[in-house]
């Protein structure tokens, strides 16, 4: 154990000096430049009651978000660690694909199902003969709640079930037998054991609310403003870096705060346990109950997660004529191969998939191997390892914006920069995964009982054959939730993005803006026809890691077995 | 563990090969709208042995704002797309060196807003009220004539504008009707618009595709603040053949907002003679005549000849309302933040 104690700062070095060059050095520099213009020009703009206001309303839609991303995403983890149902597979994949989406597509699949004049409010009004469109949430706080819970409920779903999926289903039956009910169970026996889980999900959650900018923007409107909203105007209108510069610390300090006490909590929680064989604990629904629980649900998560992702991929295959019917047509996506102004800024939709994947897979591989070794490398308990877990996941909840013109500031400043603009856009998205690759490996590796390292210790093995097969098979499952997430976050990314683009290397999210910025039926198709090509290369690629995944664990019990 | 690691160096590594170095090159500076045809700018690279690189950096604001903080250590030699909007930030900040180009004779009067000819108009453009035809035909309504006529009872919920302090379109709107009621009377206008029904969101996007009726988004509004041109590009990206726009623009007195977009050769550039050549190569016939179709702007050169589809369906306003640069970047800041404490408490 000392051995590997001692070998430790080896593991950690590589992301400390990751994080210390891309995200502390470019953040220091324009927070340097703000301060020296504060001393040189004074700070214009400071108004106590505005920041007051932003500061509450941030923490306000961020924990009610949380809290209801959180509360219906616990159910939803509860049917994908323990029930087999027709459809799982594909009802996992689908909850995680609004993560991927950029936001004024998501707003117009919202505005295709519930705007004024969208599927379910014309439904309504004909089934009820009203005059005015039932559901009219634009610009609410109940259109920003809905748009975070859509996008973010996944992080709850896929964290908490991996664990849930770990707890051994005897302890509850134990419990079950000695007479308990099941809500006590659930309480006493269930809920702390997934609390290591729920907590970082909760978490991660919050921080990405926290930040959150394009929802804020598009579907909650001028009148809310977040710090994250303040801090784009300031710096994008104003160009008033001092008051920016402010912003985006008082950001930064409660997202260092709000980070510390859960990390903290989380770490008096854990209990080792003995890990399980995947799909051990799954089972069909049985009795009504059940069968209610698992239908109702799924037809929930369908509802709520599925209909507009179908809302915006029928705008893409169909067409409304002048009459007010609908027709079908590839037309969208065939224009999506021309270039019929030969613009030089062209690019063929299959060039932007593929710079979207290669900057996908550099970063989540990047995001991975750093995360495993802070996990790693923090798992131990010294002061110093808590104070990486944590600095790990300040990117997340840093302003877009300053990151963005961060990365300008440090990297973009000499006339050869914009070639090597490419190469920033992976790391900065590594960044950005890279807390999500922590927050679910760490649970998982730290639940490993030690015992088992020791028993395979003493009986030889030496640390990296420790490591190799006994906690890197344990934490796997977590591993690849982990890469299916960091691939999402680098697909979707837009706001780092946008700072480092090359014109003639966009990202998929990257050119569907270019669409959309244009009016007309056609750019408007496009636009959605480039998203729906964006859904099913990220659907196709989860499956394909949930499938290896499977394949592998399949592999392993027949060896096991054999 | 390794087998990523070798995967994401090797990634690394393609990306590298991919940016190999090129040779005698410019880069000009610009905003996410900018477009032009590749036979255009291959024949200026021809001409004069040069690879032209652009840097999109955001809307005109954010590209303004990346030209000023690197203007220590220049990372383009050009910037192109400031407008009459953010004109005297830039001046003021000392971003450009002058030159007066021989092209700028071809250019009206008008435009020249700089009399140094640190930047240089190359387009414009109106930012006007646009309107769903067949809803205004449907329900009988006259179509406004006029600013004080948005705040009549019939068109109480009809507009649709976006907040000026996310949005360049919603800040040309907000000018117009300074142009129109003065910096005194602007806000008892808007309070008017307000209690008529105004709907504000803060991005074009989400005005023109979510609220604005006459769009793919069947929003709620029938009217929207966007381009003077907006009609024209609803023809030729419709998905089939139009022989009429299914919008129009609002063009009565002070109702629009004329833009105008400049170029500048930045200062401290070390290619200041290609600088100087690109730049009349904007100012000439063959990149002017390239701007309608792919920007949707006017051409600033009157020798460059409009399409048929500008001819057709864009409204060009008799009076477009005009403010002076400089009374703009005076009061930009002052008139926003008043905006917002009248509209959205």
């Amino acid at each position: 154990m000392n051995r590997r104690r001692a070998g430790r700062p080896a593991l950690w070095l590589l992301p400390l000096a990751f994080l210390l060059v891309f995200y502390f050095y470019p953040l220091g520099r324009v927070l340097a430049l703000s301060f020296s213009q504060w001393v040189s020009k004074g700070l214009a703009g400071w108004n106590w009651a505005v920041v007051r206001d932003a500061v509450g309303f941030t923490l306000y839609q961020a924990a009610l978000s949380t809290l209801l991303t959180v509360l219906l995403g616990l159910p939803a983890a509860y049917l994908f660690a323990r029930f087999q149902f027709r459809g799982k597979e594909f009802l996992r994949v689908a909850t995680t694909l609004p993560f991927i989406l950029p936001t004024v597509v998501v707003a117009a699949g919202f505005n295709a199902l519930i705007g004024p004049r969208g599927w379910l409010n014309l439904l309504l009004m004909g089934a009820f003969h009203l005059a005015q469109p039932p559901i009219a949430i634009q610009n609410t706080l109940a259109a920003i709640l809905l748009a975070h819970v859509f996008y973010n409920l996944s992080i709850v779903i896929r964290t908490v079930a991996a664990a849930w999926e770990g707890i051994d289903a005897r302890l509850e039956n134990a419990a079950r037998t000695l007479g308990a009910s099941p809500f006590r169970v659930l309480h006493e026996v269930t809920l702390p054991l997934l609390r290591p889980a729920i907590l970082s999900a909760l978490l991660l959650v919050f921080l990405f609310d926290f930040t959150s900018f394009g929802v804020i923007l598009m579907m909650g409107g001028p009148q809310f403003t977040t710090l994250e909203v303040e801090i784009y105007i300031q710096t994008m209108q104003f160009l008033n870096l001092p008051l920016a510069g402010l912003l985006a610390l008082i950001q930064l300090a409660f997202c260092m705060l709000i980070t510390g006490t859960l990390i903290g909590t989380g770490r008096s929680m854990d209990v080792p346990l003995m890990p399980r064989v995947r799909q051990e604990n799954l089972r069909g629904a049985r009795g009504f109950t059940e069968k209610i629980f698992v239908v109702g649900l799924s037809a929930f998560l369908i509802i709520l997660l599925v209909l507009p992702l179908l809302a915006l991929t029928a705008q893409a295959f169909f067409i409304q004529s002048e009459a007010g019917g609908w027709h079908f047509s590839l037309t969208f996506f065939r224009q999506l191969f021309l270039n019929p102004r030969s613009s030089i800024f062209y690019v063929p939709p299959i060039t932007a998939l593929r710079n979207s994947l290669l900057y996908a897979l550099a970063a989540s591989s990047l995001a991975l191997v750093l995360g495993m070794l802070v996990a790693l490398g923090a798992s131990s308990n010294s002061r110093l390892n808590r104070w990486l877990d944590w600095l790990v996941m300040l990117p997340l909840g840093t302003s877009a914006v300053t990151f963005g013109l961060a990365l300008f500031l440090a990297f973009g400043m000499s006339v050869s920069a914009p070639r090597w603009y490419p190469l920033l856009i992976p790391l900065a998205h590594a960044l950005i995964a890279l807390p999500f690759v922590l927050r679910l490996i760490e649970p998982a590796l730290r639940s490993i009982p030690p015992n088992l390292k020791w028993a395979a210790a003493t009986l030889g093995a030496s640390p990296r054959r420790v490591w190799r097969e006994v906690e890197l098979p344990i934490i796997r499952r977590a591993a690849a939730t982990a890469f299916v997430y960091a691939f999402a976050i680098s697909l979707g990314e837009f706001g780092a993005t946008s700072f480092l683009t090359r014109p003639d290397i966009p990202t998929l999210p990257i050119a569907v803006y270019r669409y959309l910025s244009l009016p007309g039926t056609l750019n408007f198709g496009q636009a959605m026809a480039m998203a729906v090509v964006l859904l099913v290369v990220c659907a196709a690629s989860m499956f394909l890691v949930d499938r290896l995944q499977l394949s592998f664990n399949i592999k392993e019990e027949t060896r096991k077995h054999a | 563990m390794k087998k990523y690691l070798l995967l994401g160096v090797m990634i690394l590594a393609v990306a590298l090969c991919a940016c190999k170095a090129e040779p005698a090159a410019l880069t000009v500076m610009t905003h996410d709208s900018f477009v032009v045809s590749d036979d255009v700018i291959a024949q200026f690279e021809k001409e004069n042995n040069v690879k032209v690189n652009f840097l999109l950096s955001g809307d005109a604001g954010s590209a303004l704002n990346r030209a000023i903080l690197s203007k220590d250590a220049p990372v383009a030699d050009v910037l192109y797309g400031v407008d009459n909007t953010f004109l005297s930030r830039a001046l003021d900040e000392g971003v450009y060196e002058a030159y007066a180009s021989p092209l700028l004779s071809r250019i009206p009067d008008e435009f020249k807003l700089d009399p140094q000819n640190r930047a240089l108009p190359v387009d414009y453009g109106d930012v006007c009220i646009n309107y769903e035809k067949a809803y205004f035909q449907q329900h009988n309504l006259a179509i406004p004539q006029s600013f004080e006529d948005l705040t009549k009872p019939e068109y109480t919920g009809m507009l649709v504008t976006e907040n000026p302090a996310t949005s360049s379109t919603g800040l040309a709107f907000l000018l117009a009707t300074i142009a129109e009621y003065g910096p005194d009377g602007y806000l008892g206008y808007w309070q008017r618009l307000k209690d008529n029904g105004l709907v504000v969101v803060n991005d074009w996007n989400t005005a023109y595709y979510t609220n604005f009726s006459g769009s793919t988004g069947k929003g709620a509004q029938p009217m929207v603040v966007s381009y003077g041109t907006s009609p024209a590009v609803e023809v030729v990206y419709a998905e089939k053949k139009l022989d009429e726009s299914p919008t129009a623009s609002l063009v009565g007195r002070n109702m629009c907002f004329r833009q105008i977009e400049f170029v500048g050769i930045l200062k401290g550039t070390k290619q200041r003679a290609l600088a100087e050549k690109f730049v009349d190569f904007m100012l000439d016939k063959a990149f002017q005549e390239d701007i309608p179709m792919n920007m949707f702007m006017f051409p600033a050169n009157s020798n460059a000849a409009l399409p048929r589809e500008f001819t057709d369906y864009v409204q060009v306003p008799e009076q477009p309302a005009a403010l002076a640069p400089e009374a703009i970047g005076q009061n930009r800041d002052s008139w926003i933040e008043a905006w917002r404490q009248l509209i959205l408490q």
